[in-house]
C-alpha cells in the first residue's frame, strides 16, 4: 500500500549535472533538467508508489515546489531526499540565519507526496509565480 | 584562423586549473583540452550562448526594454544615490581588480557590502576568526599528503578535477598518484568475495569482533596500508565517496558531535557510548588511528559543514581537531571554496577595510557583522532599500523570502548573461565574461593569485564589469555633488544615523602612560 | 643652511622667486624614513588582517574628501597603513617577506598602499631549486636561478627564514643547529646561510641577505645568533657587509628554559663591536596587543604550543616556504616580554656603531609601526627608558641591564638607525640623505634642536616624532601639521638582476616546474600589470 505522504530530510548541493546545466546557461534544457529535480532511495520511491520520472511535490514550512522524481543511484538513503541547489530548492528553503547570515539550505524535515497530475514550472514560470516578475 | 592558447586558466570553481589548452577559431572557443565537463560546458558552449546579453535593459511598465549605456549607467546611479541604504552583492565571478572598485563604490555610497561567501563559506570564515586554521597550498598537499578526508563535500561534483590535480590521484615529490591502485580495485571487486575470505580467515584471530552498523561499513583493512588513502564522510554516498578508500555515512546535523568525538579519541580518552553521530566508536578508533599515523594529513571540508546545523561551529571543530592532530603529527585543513575568485573577494575586500565579507560603510568607516550586514539578513529585515548584485545568481541561490524582499526594492544588475537574477533586474547590465573575454585575477582556494587569461573578443559594445562600476561610481560622485550644492543653498536638514554608530577613533596611536 | 628642490630631487640650488618656500628654522628635518623591515603586505599579512576583526573594531579611520577609510590596529588596511606611515614623516618601507608563489597578491596590495616606496624580499631560503643546487655545489647555475626568480616576483632582495627548517616543516619537524641535516635534501643550514651569502655577492645584490635566523624565538638561542654570524665570516670579503639578521632580538635569548630566561644582548653587541661583516635590525617590543606573523612556521607552532593562544594560523607554501600567525599581548608585567622589550634596547645601547643596527618594531611582531615613536623616546631619553622599566614586571627589572646603560641617542643618530643607515644597508644611494641628486623625500618634526633637551622633555619630542609638521615625497607636500594633504601612489621598486647567461629554462626545467608547483610555468611569474607605479633597478651580475 503506497503511502501519501513521506516526511524526510532535505539535503540540498551540488551535482556535476547541475554544475554542467548552469554554464550551459540558466535557461537551458540541460540546466532545467538537472536542477528542477528530487533524488529518492529505492525504498522511498517504492513507499510512495513513484514511477521514475514522475512528479513529486516537495512541500516544507516555507514553501512548495513541484519537480521530477529521481531514483539515487550511489547508495541507500532512506529518510532523506537530495535536490541540487538552485530555484527550485531554494523555493523551500528558509532565510534563516541563526544571525550569521547563512540561511538554512539542508538538514530540515519537508514532506515529499507523488504529484502526477502538477507540472513542473521553468525557470520564467516559477520566477514570474513566485516574484512576480 | 585558429590558434591554441596554453595555460588558460578556468574560471568556474576555487581549482583554478591553469592548464587548459583553448582552440580558437574566428573569436570562438571551439575546443579545448584539459578541462572538466563544467568546464567545457562553460568555456566552449556556455560562454556563447543565446541567454547572453548584449545590451543594456531597463524594466519599463514591467517589461525589460533595451536601452543605451548613458541612461543605464544614469539609471543605476540615480537608484544607488535616491536609496537611503544599498547592498552591493556578489563580486565572486569578477576579477579582484573589478571587486577593488566594488569596494571604493560601497565606500562614496555608504552602503552595504557583501559577497557570496556569506552563503557559502562565510562559517569558514568565522570559524577562522574564532581559532585560526592550519593550512597549506594546495601543492604542499600533492607533494605530501598520505591521508586525504573530505569532510561533507564532493569535489567529483562540485571540483571536479581537485582529486585529480591537487590531492588523491596526483603524483607528489614524496607521495604517489593511488590512481592505479584504484583501478585495481575496481578490477579486485570482481574477485571480492575471495579477497574478503582470506581477509576474514588471516584476521579473525586478532581482530576482535566489531559491532556492525546498518548504515556505516567498517573500516577496510586497506586503511592500513602504506601510500595515499582516502576518506569521505558524507551524509550519502556520492561519486567521491565511491572512489575513496573508505566512506563514512554520517548522520544529517551530526558534523559536530563525530568531530568532538573525533578530537576525545586522537587526544587518547575514552568515549562512553557505543556510536557517535550514527558511526560506532570502534570505527570511530580505528579512523582516528589512521589519522594519527599519518605523516601528513588533510582535511578538506565543504558546504554540508557551513550550511547544516552548527554552522560555523562545525567548522571551529573541523578546525580543532586538526590542530589536536598537529601535536601527534601534520596535519591541514582546507575549505573546498566554490567560485572561482569567492576567495579573491575575501582578500580584497580584507586589505582595503580589514574585513573579509559582511561590511557597512553607513558611518563612514567599515564595519563588520556577521548576520547583521550580510546579504540574506538585511533581505529578511528588509533593511537595505536598493540592491545592485555584480557577478552572481542570487536570483537561484537565495532562498525564496529573501528574494520576495529584495523584489520589493529596486534591483541593478551586472552579469554577463540572463541568469535568474538578471531577469528579475530593473536595471539590467550586460558584461564581459571574466577569463574568457576579459583578463583580470583570482585567488585560488589556497588564496594563491593567479592570472586569468583573455582569450576572446568580447561582443561589440559589451563592457567589462570593472568599467561599469567605475561609470557609475563617478556618475554617484556627480550627483552627490550636486546634491551637495543645492543642499547648501538651502537650509540644511540634520540626518539621523542610519545605523548604530560605534565610536570613530580617528587617531588611536595614543602614546603609552609612561 | 636651505635646501633646494625641483622635479622630485634634491638641486643645488632653485630659483626662489617662484619657488614654494617652507620656513624650518627652529625645526627638525631629516631625511624621509626608511624603515628596512615592516610586514606591510601579502597572504601572510592579510590572512592576520583576516581572523583580527576584534583588532580592527577598536581602531577605525573614517573616511574623508581626501583619503580612504579602513581600519587600524596591529596590522591596519592598506590605504590606513601608507597615512600612518606618511604621517611619521616615512616614505620608504620594506616588506620583508613574500613567498614566490604569492608574489602577484602582495604585489597588488602594495599598490594599495599610497605615500611611500616600497620593495619586497622573496623567500628563498627553503626553496626546493635553491637547496638542490646548494647541495650539488652549482652555486651559479643557483645564482642565476635566483636572479630569475628575483626578476620574476619584481622583488629586491633575498629573504632567508629559518633556513632548513622550513623545509623539515613540511612533515612537521623543525632544524635546531646549524649542522642538523635537513630531511631530503643532503644539506645543513650552514651550507644555505653560507651558499645563499655567496649567491647574493655573486649577483651584486644591493641589500644583503636579509635572514631570520633558526632556533628564533627559543630560549638560548643567542649561540645559535652567533655560530650563524660566524659561519658567514668565511664569506666577508672585508669591504661590506655581507648579511643583515633581522628582528636580532628575538635571536638574542640566554638561559636554557623559559624560566630561567634571560638575555643573551651582551654578547650578540660584542661579537658585532668586534666585526664588519653583519648588520642587524632590533625588533623592538612596544607592549602592544598585536599580531605575530612569519614565514617561520615551525616558530608559531611552538609559540601556539605554549599555550594560551587562541588563535593559531599555519600556511605552508609549495616547495618555497611556510608562515604562521599568532596575535600575541606583549605585557609589561609579563616576565618574559618584559625582558623581551629590554633585550632590544640593550642591544641598541650596546652596539656601538649606529650604521651596524637599525630601528624596526618587525611590525607588527613586536608592535605596530606606529609605536616607533615610543622606541625612539627610548633610545634618545634614559629617562623614558627608566619610567617604563619602573612598571615592567620585577624580576625582568632585576635582570635587565638597561640601568647600568647611559648612553641617550642624539638626533643624529637617530636618523642613521631609521633612515641614513637603512638606505645604506639596502644600497639605495638617493634615500635616507639630503644631498644634492637625492630624492626629495623629506620629514620635517616640530622640534627645535637647538632649544629642546629631547632626552628630558621626551613626551612632547615622541609626539613630533609622531605627527610631522611636513612629509615632503618626491617634492610634493604629502602631510602638513600631521594631515594628509595629497595622496601620490608611490612606486615599488624591483631588481631586473641580469646575468651574463639566462638559468636554463628548457623543457627539462619546465618539467621539473610542472612537478614542483600547481601552477604552469607560464603562469608563474609576476606580470608588469601588478605593479601601478614600478621603478625598475637594473644590476649586472658577476655571473
Amino acid at each position: 500500500m503506497a503511502e501519501q505522504k513521506l516526511r524526510v530530510t532535505l539535503i540540498t548541493g551540488r551535482t556535476i549535472d547541475q554544475g554542467v546545466g548552469k554554464e550551459l546557461g540558466k535557461g537551458s534544457d540541460k540546466y532545467f533538467d538537472s536542477v528542477a529535480v528530487c533524488f529518492l532511495d529505492p525504498s522511498d520511491i517504492k513507499k510512495l508508489g513513484l514511477k521514475s520520472g514522475m512528479n513529486v511535490q516537495v512541500t516544507s514550512k516555507y514553501g512548495s515546489v513541484v519537480v521530477k522524481a529521481k531514483k539515487y543511484t550511489h547508495g541507500a538513503i532512506p529518510g532523506m531526499i537530495f535536490m541540487p541547489c538552485g530555484l527550485w530548492a531554494n523555493i523551500i528553503c528558509s532565510a534563516d540565519t541563526d544571525s550569521i547570515g547563512m540561511p538554512t539550505f539542508r538538514g530540515f524535515t519537508v514532506e515529499v507526496e507523488p504529484a502526477p497530475n502538477k507540472p513542473v514550472l521553468t525557470l520564467d514560470e516559477l520566477l514570474k509565480q513566485e516574484f512576480g516578475k | 584562423m585558429t590558434k591554441i592558447i596554453k595555460s588558460v586558466v578556468c574560471p568556474i570553481c576555487g581549482c583554478l586549473c591553469d592548464d587548459l589548452e583553448v582552440t580558437v577559431e574566428n573569436n570562438e572557443i571551439i575546443k579545448m583540452k584539459n578541462g572538466c565537463a563544467v568546464c567545457e560546458a562553460k568555456m566552449v558552449h556556455g560562454y556563447k550562448s543565446e541567454e547572453r546579453i548584449l545590451e543594456p535593459h531597463i524594466r519599463k511598465d514591467g517589461k525589460l526594454v533595451p536601452v543605451s549605456m548613458d541612461e543605464a549607467i544614469n539609471k543605476a546611479a540615480q537608484i544607488l544615490t535616491d536609496s537611503k541604504y544599498p547592498l552591493l552583492f556578489g563580486w565572486t565571478s569578477s576579477a579582484s581588480e573589478t571587486q577593488h572598485v566594488g569596494v571604493e563604490l560601497a565606500e562614496e555610497l555608504g552602503s552595504a557590502l557583501d559577497n557570496c561567501c556569506s552563503v557559502c563559506h562565510g562559517p569558514s570564515v568565522m570559524a577562522t576568526q574564532e581559532i585560526g586554521i592550519p593550512t597549506a597550498t594546495l601543492g604542499q598537499i600533492r607533494h605530501r599528503a598520505d591521508l586525504i578526508v573530505y569532510w561533507a563535500c564532493n569535489p567529483w561534483s562540485s571540483h571536479p578535477r581537485h582529486v585529480e590535480r591537487y590531492t588523491a590521484f596526483t603524483d607528489g615529490r614524496f607521495e604517489k598518484s593511488e590512481f592505479k591502485d584504484y583501478v585495481q580495485k575496481l578490477k579486485a571487486k570482481a574477485s571480492q568475495k575471495k579477497v574478503a575470505a582470506t581477509i576474514r580467515r588471516t584476521q579473525v584471530r586478532y581482530q576482535p569482533s566489531r559491532p556492525q552498523s546498518a548504515t556505516v561499513e567498517a573500516p577496510p583493512q586497506t586503511l592500513a596500508k602504506a601510500g595515499r588513502k582516502m576518506i569521505v564522510f558524507d551524509v550519502m554516498k556520492t561519486m567521491t565517496a565511491e572512489v575513496a578508500d573508505y566512506f563514512v555515512k554520517v548522520e544529517p546535523n551530526r558534523d559536530y558531535e563525530i568531530f568532538g568525538a573525533m578530537r576525545c579519541l586522537v587526544n587518547d580518552q575514552e568515549l562512553d557510548v557505543d556510536s557517535v553521530g550514527g558511526i560506532p566508536v570502534d570505527y570511530l578508533k580505528e579512523i582516528a588511528d589512521v589519522m594519527v599515523n599519518a605523516e601528513f594529513g588533510a582535511i578538506f571540508f565543504g558546504l554540508g559543514l557551513t550550511q547544516s546545523i552548527g554552522r560555523f561551529r562545525n567548522v571551529e571543530l573541523a578546525i580543532a581537531l586538526t590542530r589536536d592532530l598537529n601535536r601527534k603529527t601534520k596535519f591541514v585543513v582546507s575549505p573546498m571554496r566554490g567560485h572561482f575568485n569567492v576567495t579573491g573577494a575575501n582578500t580584497v575586500f580584507a586589505w582595503q577595510t580589514g574585513y573579509p565579507f559582511a561590511l557597512d560603510f553607513s558611518q563612514g568607516y567599515p564595519q563588520y557583522n556577521p548576520g547583521e550586514f550580510t546579504a540574506i539578513d538585511l533581505l529578511r529585515r528588509e533593511d537595505n532599500d536598493a540592491t545592485l548584485v555584480i557577478s552572481a545568481d542570487p536570483g537561484a541561490h537565495f532562498p525564496k523570502s529573501a528574494l520576495q524582499n529584495m523584489m520589493k526594492y529596486p534591483l541593478i544588475t551586472i552579469n554577463p548573461d540572463w541568469n535568474a537574477i538578471s531577469r528579475l533586474g530593473d536595471v539590467v547590465f550586460p558584461t564581459q565574461w571574466c577569463g574568457i573575454e576579459q583578463a583580470g585575477t583570482a585567488y585560488r582556494m589556497d588564496s594563491v593569485a593567479i592570472s586569468l587569461k583573455k582569450v576572446v573578443e568580447a561582443p561589440k559594445g559589451v563592457p567589462t564589469d570593472e568599467e561599469i562600476l567605475r561609470r557609475i561610481l563617478e556618475k554617484v560622485r556627480t550627483i552627490k555633488a550636486q546634491k551637495t550644492t543645492k543642499e547648501n543653498k538651502e537650509p540644511q536638514k540634520e540626518e539621523a544615523p542610519k545605523k548604530r554608530r560605534l565610536k570613530p577613533q580617528e587617531e588611536n596611536v595614543k602614546a603609552e602612560g609612561d | 643652511m636651505d635646501i633646494a628642490i625641483k622635479d622630485g630631487k634634491i638641486v643645488k640650488k632653485v630659483n626662489e622667486s617662484n619657488a614654494k618656500i617652507i620656513d624650518a628654522s627652529g625645526l627638525t628635518v631629516m631625511a624621509g624614513g626608511v624603515d628596512i623591515h615592516s610586514h606591510i603586505a601579502g597572504s601572510e599579512v592579510n590572512l592576520g588582517r583576516m581572523i583580527r576583526p576584534d583588532d580592527h573594531v577598536k581602531d577605525v579611520v573614517k573616511k574623508t574628501a581626501l583619503t580612504r577609510s579602513g581600519t587600524g590596529y596591529s596590522i591596519p588596511s592598506t590605504y590606513v597603513t601608507g597615512y600612518r606611515y606618511s604621517k611619521m614623516g616615512y616614505t620608504t618601507v620594506m616588506n620583508p617577506s613574500m613567498a614566490a608563489m604569492k608574489a602577484k597578491h602582495a604585489h597588488e596590495e602594495l599598490n594599495d598602499i599610497p605615500l611611500i616606496d616600497k620593495a619586497s624580499f622573496t623567500l628563498l631560503g627553503d626553496w626546493w631549486f635553491a637547496l638542490e643546487n646548494i647541495a650539488k655545489g652549482d652555486l651559479e647555475e643557483c645564482a642565476r636561478l635566483i636572479a630569475w626568480m628575483i626578476r620574476g616576483t619584481r622583488s629586491y632582495a633575498i629573504k632567508i627564514v629559518n633556513p632548513g627548517g622550513l623545509e623539515s616543516w613540511g612533515f612537521g619537524r623543525n632544524v635546531h643547529s646549524l649542522d642538523d641535516e635537513v630531511p631530503n635534501f643532503c644539506l645543513t643550514p650552514r651550507d644555505i646561510i653560507t651558499g645563499m651569502a655567496k649567491v647574493n655577492t655573486m649577483l651584486n645584490m644591493p641589500h644583503t641577505i636579509h635572514l631570520h635566523t633558526n632556533n628564533l624565538g627559543v630560549p638560548g638561542n643567542y649561540k645559535t645568533t652567533i655560530d650563524t654570524m660566524r659561519a658567514l665570516e668565511s664569506v666577508y670579503q672585508g669591504d661590506k657587509p655581507i648579511g643583515h639578521i633581522t628582528h636580532i632580538q628575538f635571536s638574542s635569548f640566554a638561559g636554557d628554559s623559559w624560566a630561567h630566561f634571560k638575555s643573551g644582548a651582551e654578547e650578540i653587541a660584542n661579537y658585532l663591536n668586534a666585526h664588519n661583516h653583519m648588520t642587524v635590525d632590533i625588533g623592538q617590543v612596544t607592549f602592544a596587543d598585536t599580531t605575530t606573523m612569519t614565514a617561520d612556521g615551525p616558530f608559531e607552532f611552538a609559540l601556539y604550543e605554549l599555550g594560551g593562544h587562541n588563535k593559531w594560523v599555519n600556511s605552508d607554501v609549495e616547495t618555497e616556504a611556510s608562515g604562521g600567525i599568532i596575535p600575541f599581548h606583549f605585557k609589561k608585567k609579563n616576565a618574559v616580554n618584559a625582558i623581551q622589550w629590554s633585550i632590544g634596547l640593550e642591544l641598541s645601547l650596546m652596539i656601538k656603531d649606529p650604521w651596524k643596527w637599525f630601528m624596526t618594531t618587525d611590525h607588527p611582531n613586536g608592535g605596530p609601526f606606529f609605536h616607533y615613536p615610543r622606541v625612539f623616546a627610548w633610545l634618545y631619553s634614559r629617562k623614558a627608558r627608566e619610567a617604563t622599566l619602573k612598571k615592567c614586571n620585577k624580576k625582568a627589572q632585576k635582570k635587565s641591564l638597561l640601568p647600568t646603560l647611559d648612553r641617550e641617542y642624539t638626533l643624529y643618530e637617530l636618523a642613521i638607525v631609521t633612515r641614513a643607515g637603512t638606505a645604506k644597508a639596502l644600497g639605495l644611494k638617493n634615500k635616507g640623505h639630503l644631498g644634492v641628486g637625492a630624492e626629495a623625500d623629506v620629514s620635517i618634526y616640530n622640534i627645535n634642536p637647538e632649544t629642546t633637551d629631547i632626552a628630558q622633555t621626551y613626551k612632547p619630542v615622541r609626539k613630533a616624532f609622531g605627527n610631522a609638521a611636513y612629509t615632503i615625497k618626491d617634492g610634493e607636500i604629502v602631510v602638513k601639521d600631521a594631515e594628509i594633504v595629497a595622496t601620490p601612489p608611490g612606486r615599488t621598486m624591483w631588481l631586473d638582476v641580469q646575468t651574463k647567461e639566462p638559468c636554463r629554462i628548457d623543457e627539462e626545467m619546465k618539467r621539473k616546474f610542472k612537478e614542483y608547483w600547481t601552477i604552469e610555468f607560464d603562469n608563474y611569474p609576476v606580470t608588469d600589470h601588478y605593479i601601478k607605479v614600478p621603478e625598475k633597478i637594473t644590476i649586472k651580475a658577476s655571473v
